[in-house]
């Protein structure tokens, strides 16, 4: 299952209709020790690049955009008394949500890892 | 742009892989391991600020007759030699232009400690208040500050330099030789924990810093770190929680300030005082682990009431904590606020300060 990445710096792995959701183990860095995540409402329909979440760190609240449209179907609700695993474990056990999604085409919006890497280096 | 001063221990901050950023025109150390890291380290531990950004003045002479008596909020003359003393330098309309430390080095000699922001300004006014030709220098550059913090500093200075440093009571210091240079060891801090600030000559200070560190029961700390936990103690901030356009009366700080004697301000604040402010500080704690953050705004029963001047996530009390100024009819503990940014929002309660009493401070 490959994973692939937005310009804010979410990513999204899907598997069928269902995609995984997160922030990137850079933008985790760059965060900071993260001290809360605002998990979206179960049920919640987005579209792509829309607000889909919060996240905030010692340093700042910022929004999670949605990698891709769809559905709320489930939330890490670990996160919610232990929001520091995302800085643990960003790309994994960090996960933020899993939305059921259809359009497939939309991962062409999106980076693949080696993209991504090529990405951040520009940012540097 | 002004350039961006730095401190002594600049390369050693780097050599440590810390984050560094502007502060007061200063490059200063962040972080280093993690903020949440260092200030638990801090409350459990011993953790060293480079605080050498601050500022320091000396004065020599008469401090009555050459004026000092009556530049702060409180007696010079009054602090017992061995002492300090907190408080304030008022603008004339009462407001802070600094908020700062007297010590009482010598019954005719005196060092003042001030932020880092305010140096010029602060030296320019207390210059302009004491008689002329009085002796008052700005010893910033010269002089390093470094502050170790956490209940276990006593015993890690006590093991370096000697049992003296461990008989200081909170709010006093001795002068001592450390590193074989004359230096100032004070018990006295911005974390809520035991601890101690002290002051050497600037050629000391990486000496004095490797030598700290070397102590495993030591960690650098920065700057994020130091931020929470004088909040979760409630410490003003200069530059956030204290400005100029704020006086000590609506910052709830009146403790620091003595009518009975003269200063500038002193008519505004007894005004004030008659008046009532017409906003004042409040601290407040959140319903969740959000954080308030300066300028957000503050809502009670829907209605615009004040905004947040500090606030952050307290690892000690596991929720969002802040202060903020408000109407005085929203400020009675226990009264429910709404603090919003955006699309954040998040309920809190007024609440007393400290946020956080169980610090080694006074142990």
């Amino acid at each position: 299952m490959s994973m692939y990445f937005t310009k804010e710096h979410e990513w999204v792995k899907v598997d069928g209709n269902q995609a995984t959701v997160g922030i990137s183990e850079h933008a985790a860095h760059e965060l900071g020790d993260i001290t809360f995540v605002e998990l979206p409402q179960m049920g919640k329909v987005v579209k792509q690049f829309e607000t889909l979440a919060g996240i905030e760190s010692v340093k700042a609240a910022s929004d999670i955009y949605s990698p891709v449209s769809g559905k709320v179907v489930q939330v890490n609700d670990k996160l919610e008394d232990a929001p520091e695993l995302v800085n643990e474990s960003a790309q994994d056990a960090g996960w933020i949500c899993k939305l059921e999604t259809a359009d497939l085409a939309e991962l062409g919006a999106l980076m693949d890892v080696a993209a991504y890497a090529e990405y951040l280096k520009g940012l540097e | 742009m002004e350039e961006m001063k730095a401190t002594p221990l600049r390369a050693h901050h780097e050599g440590l892989k810390a984050l560094m950023a502007p502060f007061g025109g200063w490059l200063m150390p962040i972080q280093y391991a993690g903020i949440i890291a260092e200030h638990k380290w801090c409350r459990e531990q011993a953790a060293l600020f480079d605080i050498c950004h601050m500022g320091e003045f000396l004065f020599q002479g008469d401090i009555v007759a050459d004026g000092l008596e009556d530049v702060f909020t409180f007696s010079v003359q009054g602090i017992p030699v061995g002492r300090s003393r907190y408080g304030f330098l008022l603008n004339a309309s009462g407001g802070v232009i600094d908020d700062l430390i007297v010590f009482r080095l010598a019954e005719d000699r005196v060092m003042i400690v001030v932020n880092a922001a305010t140096i010029a300004n602060d030296f320019a006014v207390i210059r302009s208040r004491l008689k002329e030709g009085a002796n008052l220098t700005n010893v910033s550059d010269g002089t390093a500050k470094l502050d170790l913090q956490g209940p276990l500093s006593r015993e890690v200075l006590v093991g370096l330099f000697g049992a003296e440093i461990g008989t200081i009571p909170f709010f006093k210091f001795i002068t001592t030789k450390i590193l074989g240079v004359d230096a100032i060891v004070s018990r006295t801090g911005y974390t809520g924990e035991l601890g101690y600030e002290i002051f050497l000559p600037a050629d000391k200070v990486c000496e004095l810093w490797e030598l700290l560190l070397k102590d495993p029961r030591v960690a650098p700390a920065g700057l994020g770190s130091r931020d929470l936990l004088r909040l979760e103690v409630g410490y003003s901030l200069y530059g956030s929680d204290l400005d100029e356009a704020t006086t000590p009366l609506a910052a709830g700080l009146s403790s620091f300030v003595n009518l009975g004697k003269e200063f500038v301000g002193k008519e505004a604040l007894l005004k004030e005082q008659q008046a009532g402010p017409a906003r004042v500080k409040v601290a407040f704690r959140v319903n969740s682990r959000r954080a308030p953050r300066h300028h957000y705004e503050i809502f009670q029963d829907g209605a615009p009431v004040g905004s947040v001047t500090s606030g952050a996530f307290s690892p000690m009390l596991g929720c969002g904590i802040g202060l903020g100024y408000l109407k005085p009819e929203a400020a009675a503990l226990g009264t429910k606020l709404l603090i919003k940014h955006e699309r954040v929002e998040m309920e809190a309660e007024v609440v007393e300060l400290p946020f956080y009493a169980g610090g080694s401070l006074r142990s």
